[in-house]
């Protein structure tokens, strides 16, 4: 019936088309006064007439009578014939059709941009529902503050402090590994590089910020955790085969060209003259960059590693594949760890029941994930856009 | 065309030259911008001790030419200067050259008041630390209070003197600046354009400023105002299209032009 | 005179100037770990992808008599068994039954399919006897690819004399190249070393020789496993077997087609990428449908109509939120909303498709406008000037020139959207999916979720499958960053 339904909507939009053409024409083929707007307009008038009042009634139908419903594309045809049979007499000499018209793309444009906006209420609420649901049967204190996370047992104890400090261990060790090489790396590139090195370099940086997180997991868990493991061992330590120091490590390297490349804006949207009045004074380039140009671009770097720090709590693959699942409370970046990400994914892989507390306890992390994120890029977005306009 | 005769150097002897010591010798110097040849076999001898103004129409090659008696112009990709610059008969753009050294003796005030994002304090500071050159803190902040005097910019900012200078009205950065560049404690001391960004009163205080410390230095000032020149300098140079038209005395130049080009550019027919 | 230079003290210059030396090279250093990371990442992965490109088939003389097997009901013909029982021709002296059992699980399962596909292509063949190549199981395969087998050949260099009693045989005479756990080759048997005491060699057979000839230097020669029977997961018998295949030429090395026209299977050697190929392009064809008529309408607006003021501002400030939102919270809205709420079917590249357009939306609507802000208002202006209404000017004059742009934005997005996994699995895209999907609203998986599967499989063959199927996955996601490069490179316009 969908095919169908869509295939008359499409029907409608172009006989409306050329209906409205026509008679538009004709009235300026009849007489010899201009018409206010090209025949053109009014057949995309009377087209986007017919398009709409389909659209509308088989949404309509849709929800009340299902989308299997054999009333849909018959109803949808009906107004859609209408529609463009009502608006027909409306064509005349002055009739203003290119400002109704544009009228109608403004409102497609509107709604269209209110789609980011629907996205973000759809979150909101998709996750809220399903967290209100699980703290019905649990308690906030016990989420927020116990120390045991084990959905899956009997009786089941869903503590997220665990998996807090793993989230922020793996977090930590990646920021430390992406932190300075990023920051260098930008410096490097926006400071030295030749502008030849720096086209070479930048596509580079681009390349590994394009490889898929499932890939970095992939390498991380079967080249990176091996080879920390044989290292541990050569040094007499025990390491887990799925440490939290290969993931951050990893990570890390994933979140250095995003780093990078932030830093390099903001360091590039330090004013020249800030440098001239640097080399004037007799100051070397390294300490130009160290007590003028960093201190300068401070709170964009600032919001640079904020930006980071989100991506790394959120980042899911590389942690599913590379960090472990059970839930120890440790800071030990030699032994196995688990994150909100990982949590989240592996109790909504498969079927899941959707009154359980299993099932719900995901939705909660994903909330509690949500705000911590949202609180990060929202500051750091604030920091970057003063900092904009500072030097704008 | 490096290979071209050396033109003679456009001075005509003029009398506070004989006065002085010469400070700043110039040979042939040129200045590319990739193709562009913005400076043409300019020779000039400046001397210490006084203010020598750079004017002529925009783009005739005084800011390029002020730029490379500090070398600021290596800043700039595609950039290449030939010729010699010796300033107290060391060439500097010799190999063995130390730029970070040779900028310290030759400061430089630009365009636009260019204050770091740091305090009042900091700003001055900034040239003396790098350098080393106060033994301890008491020492530096005898020097940042004296440039800050020097710069007849102290009674306004005593009081604030940890606040950003960014926050300074741009007359007031623009003399943080210059107290800045005195703090090294340069001989030589560039200016490009320092008051075009200025209102008149604040451009007045600029130059007064230049009047009392003139006595210090071998100042070198590129200004659009022919009335600046006037008022401040004690030499004038015309620049035209690359070549150093004419250089002498300043009531000279005003007075008695020698070259075509000048009395047209003094007389306002281009420019 | 070059004194008059000295600005302080010239050990503190040099101190200022090691500083500087060193700082530069930290950044260079940086950047080169960055480079080598990414190099190491491309070849570690590509070592391993090598062997999955290529599979061995062994070379089996086939009677394809109508009076064995129904040709006229291709389907039904019992396939697996003429394939058992070429194989088993080749080896008569296996007689035993759990060794007839091992030697055919060298062949895979899907050898037989390959044998009934190319008889239906050939029907003349049916009644004669032809040669065909039957794909080898995984373990098998591995066996010869390189760095996987550890079997090393030795020539016999001395003469031995062998004798048997029971089921156990004797070397004697110069065992001096022999040692416990070696297998010896010889009289059409393979013989291995169970204990070596005073210059007597026992053996057991794994293949039991046809004669008790005396051993003259080449007429025998030595294979040598270097690691332990149970740590390979190819036995000494299997080993002996798939040597001798080797010895008599029958053993073809061929491009692995099936690896891209396969769907997936539980068997590593016969799953391929077909069906996640076939589902990434049902998913990003819903992502691009949806996601860049509203993305580039967003920008329109926000850039070109949209007054300044609150509500704008809201907007603004909750894309650039969005764009920076972790994507398995769209996993969690796809779960919520258009599975439990819309009721639309799990695992199916439409919701996928729906999750994926939401998540690079931001994305395309940052770098739409952008590139609509890099248009110079002179052109709308001009347009204007000649009595254009403003949504012609935008139309017809500043959206075309932004075209190249928003084109560069919306291949990084789809980019982004080929390579994403997390939120696809929360709307259960992870299901073993052996058919290809053939509309919207079937069960499919993706390149990377594929991925993700098979990194999970315990078989050492997925290992190599995974490697293979990522780097299929970035050779794809390479070309359209290539494109995009181009694109910005081609029509990058000063104005």
């Amino acid at each position: 019936m969908t095919a169908w339904t869509l295939l008359i909507i499409a029907a409608l939009t172009v006989t409306g088309f050329f209906i409205g053409r026509a008679r538009a024409q004709g009235l300026r083929n009849a007489g010899a006064a201009r018409l206010h707007s090209l025949p053109t307009y009014h057949g995309l008038l009377m087209a986007s007439m017919g398009f709409a009042a389909a659209c509308v009634t088989t949404l309509a139908v849709a929800y009340v009578a299902g989308p299997d419903s054999m009333i849909m594309p018959a109803a949808a045809a009906l107004l859609g014939t209408s529609a463009i049979a009502a608006s027909h007499p409306l064509i005349t000499r002055e009739f203003r059709a290119r400002n109704c018209f544009e009228y109608f793309v403004m409102l497609v444009l509107i709604a269209c941009s209110g789609v980011a906006i629907l996205t973000t209420i759809g979150i909101v609420f998709s996750v809220l529902f399903e967290t209100l649901a699980f703290f019905r049967e649990v308690s906030v204190i016990e989420f927020l503050f116990g120390t045991h996370w084990a959905p899956t047992s009997t009786p089941a104890s869903f503590g997220f402090i665990p998996l807090l400090a793993g989230t922020l261990l793996i977090t930590l060790i990646a920021i430390l590994v992406a932190g300075p090489l990023g920051l260098l790396s930008a410096i490097y590139m926006a400071e030295y590089s030749s502008r030849s090195l720096r086209g070479v370099l930048k596509p580079v940086l681009e390349i590994l910020a394009g490889v898929p997180t499932v890939v970095l997991g992939f390498f991380a868990a079967l080249t990176v955790a091996p080879l920390i493991r044989n290292s541990g061992e050569a040094f007499g330590l025990a390491v887990a085969s799925e440490s939290a120091l290969a993931a951050g490590l990893v990570m890390g390297m994933m979140i250095v060209p995003l780093i990078s490349s932030l830093a390099d804006d903001i360091i590039n949207a330090v004013p020249q003259s800030l440098r001239d009045g640097s080399y004037a004074m007799g100051a070397t380039k390294s300490e130009t960059i160290k007590r003028v140009v960093l201190p300068a671009a401070l709170p964009g770097i600032v919001s640079a590693f904020m930006l980071a720090i989100s991506r790394a709590i959120g980042e899911t693959m590389i942690v599913v594949m590379a960090a472990g699942l059970a839930a120890n409370l440790s800071f030990n970046p030699l032994k196995a760890v688990t994150t909100i990400t990982v949590q989240i994914a592996t109790l909504l892989v498969g079927d899941q029941e959707f009154d359980s507390a299993k099932t719900l306890s995901a939705f909660a992390l994903g909330f509690v994930l949500f705000c911590f994120t949202l609180v990060l890029n929202f500051v750091a977005l604030r920091i970057v856009q003063r900092y904009r306009e500072q030097y704008d | 065309m490096d290979a071209s005769p050396q033109r003679p150097v456009a001075t005509t002897s003029p009398r506070i030259l004989a006065a002085r010591e010469t400070k700043i010798v110039a040979s042939d110097v040129n200045v590319y911008y990739g193709d562009k040849h913005a400076i043409k076999h300019l020779s000039i001898d400046i001397p210490d001790r006084a203010v020598s103004a750079f004017i002529g129409p925009s783009g005739c090659g005084k800011s390029t030419f002020l730029r490379s008696i500090n070398r600021m112009n290596d800043t700039i990709d595609g950039c290449r200067v030939t010729g010699e610059i010796l300033v107290d008969g060391k060439n500097i753009y010799d190999r063995d050259l130390d730029v970070v050294q040779l900028r310290a003796r030759v400061g430089m005030v630009f365009q636009k008041p260019n204050p770091f994002p740091k305090s009042i304090f900091e700003n001055v500071a900034y040239g003396p630390r790098i350098h080393g050159i106060a033994k301890s803190k008491t020492d530096l902040e005898e020097i940042v209070v004296n440039s800050l005097k020097k710069a007849s910019l102290f009674e306004e900012v005593k009081d604030r003197l940890a606040h950003p200078g960014t926050g300074l009205s741009g007359g007031q950065q623009q003399r943080l600046c210059i107290a800045r560049a005195i703090a090294v404690n340069p001989e030589i001391i560039l200016m490009d354009e320092p008051c075009s960004a200025l209102d008149p009163i604040a451009s007045a205080r600029i130059e007064e400023l230049i009047d009392e410390i003139r006595q210090n230095y071998c100042i070198i000032i590129v200004t659009h105002s022919m009335q600046q020149a006037a008022r401040v300098s004690q030499l004038t140079a015309f620049f035209h299209l690359g070549d150093l038209v004419e250089f002498g005395d300043t009531d000279d130049m005003f007075t008695t032009p020698k070259d075509k080009r000048t009395q047209d550019y003094i007389t306002g027919r281009f420019g | 005179m070059i004194d008059k230079f000295q600005k302080g003290d010239p050990a503190r210059l040099a101190k200022r100037y090691s500083s500087e030396r060193r700082f530069q090279a930290y950044g260079a250093a940086a950047l080169a770990i960055s480079v080598l990371f990414l190099a190491y990442l491309i070849i570690d992965i590509g070592i391993k992808a090598w062997p999955s490109f290529f599979e061995h088939r062994v070379v089996l003389q086939f009677n394809l008599d109508p009076g064995k097997i129904d040709f006229t009901n291709v389907q039904k013909g019992d396939f697996t068994g003429l394939i058992k029982d070429s194989l088993r021709a080749l080896f008569p002296t296996v007689t035993d039954r759990a060794d007839k059992k091992n030697l055919t699980a060298l062949l895979s399962v899907g050898a037989a399919d390959d044998l009934r596909d190319q008889i239906v292509a050939n029907p003349s063949s049916i009644g004669t006897t032809v040669n065909a190549g039957a794909l080898l199981s995984d373990d098998a395969d591995l066996y010869f690819k390189e760095g996987f087998s550890s079997t090393i050949k030795t020539a016999g260099k001395t003469n031995l004399q062998l004798a048997q009693t029971g089921e156990e045989y004797l070397f004697s005479g110069d065992t001096s190249q022999l040692a416990v756990g070696q297998i010896v080759r010889t009289n059409g048997g393979a013989l291995r070393i169970t204990s070596l005491e005073a210059g007597i060699a026992k053996a057991e057979a794994l293949m039991v020789p046809e004669n008790l000839n005396s051993l003259i230097p080449g007429s025998w020669d030595l294979l040598s496993l270097s690691e332990t029977e149970a740590e390979r997961s190819i036995d000494d018998r299997s080993t002996v077997w798939l040597e001798a295949l080797r010895d008599k030429g029958l053993i073809e090395k061929h491009f692995a087609w099936r690896f891209f026209t396969a769907g997936d299977s539980r068997e590593p050697e016969l799953a391929g990428l077909r069906g996640a190929i076939t589902g990434s392009l049902l998913t990003l064809i819903m992502t691009l449908s949806l996601s860049v008529p509203l993305g580039i309408a967003a920008a329109v607006y926000l850039e070109e109509f949209a007054p300044k003021n609150r509500w704008t501002e809201v907007i603004e400030v909750n894309i650039n939120n969005l764009a920076a939102v972790p994507s398995i919270i769209f996993g969690l809205l796809g779960l919520a909303v258009f599975l439990n709420f819309f009721g639309l079917p799990r695992s199916a590249p439409l919701v996928g498709g729906l999750v994926l357009a939401l998540l690079v939306l931001p994305t395309i609507i940052i770098a739409s406008r952008a590139a609509l802000n890099a248009v110079p208002p002179s052109i709308k202006e001009a347009a204007l000037g000649v009595g254009a209404s403003h949504q012609q000017a935008v139309f017809h004059h500043v959206l075309p020139l932004a075209v190249p742009g928003i084109l560069t934005g919306t291949i990084l997005g789809v980019a982004r959207a080929l390579g994403e996994t997390a939120p696809l699995l929360m709307i259960g895209m992870v299901a073993f999916i052996v058919d290809v999907p053939k509309g919207f609203t079937e069960a499919a998986t993706v390149l990377p979720v594929q991925i993700y599967l098979w990194s999970d499989l315990p078989e050492v063959a997925f290992q190599s499958r995974t490697a293979a199927a990522i780097i299929v996955l970035l050779v794809i996601l390479f070309c359209l960053n290539a494109v995009a490069i181009y694109l910005r490179k081609r029509f990058e316009r000063r104005w």
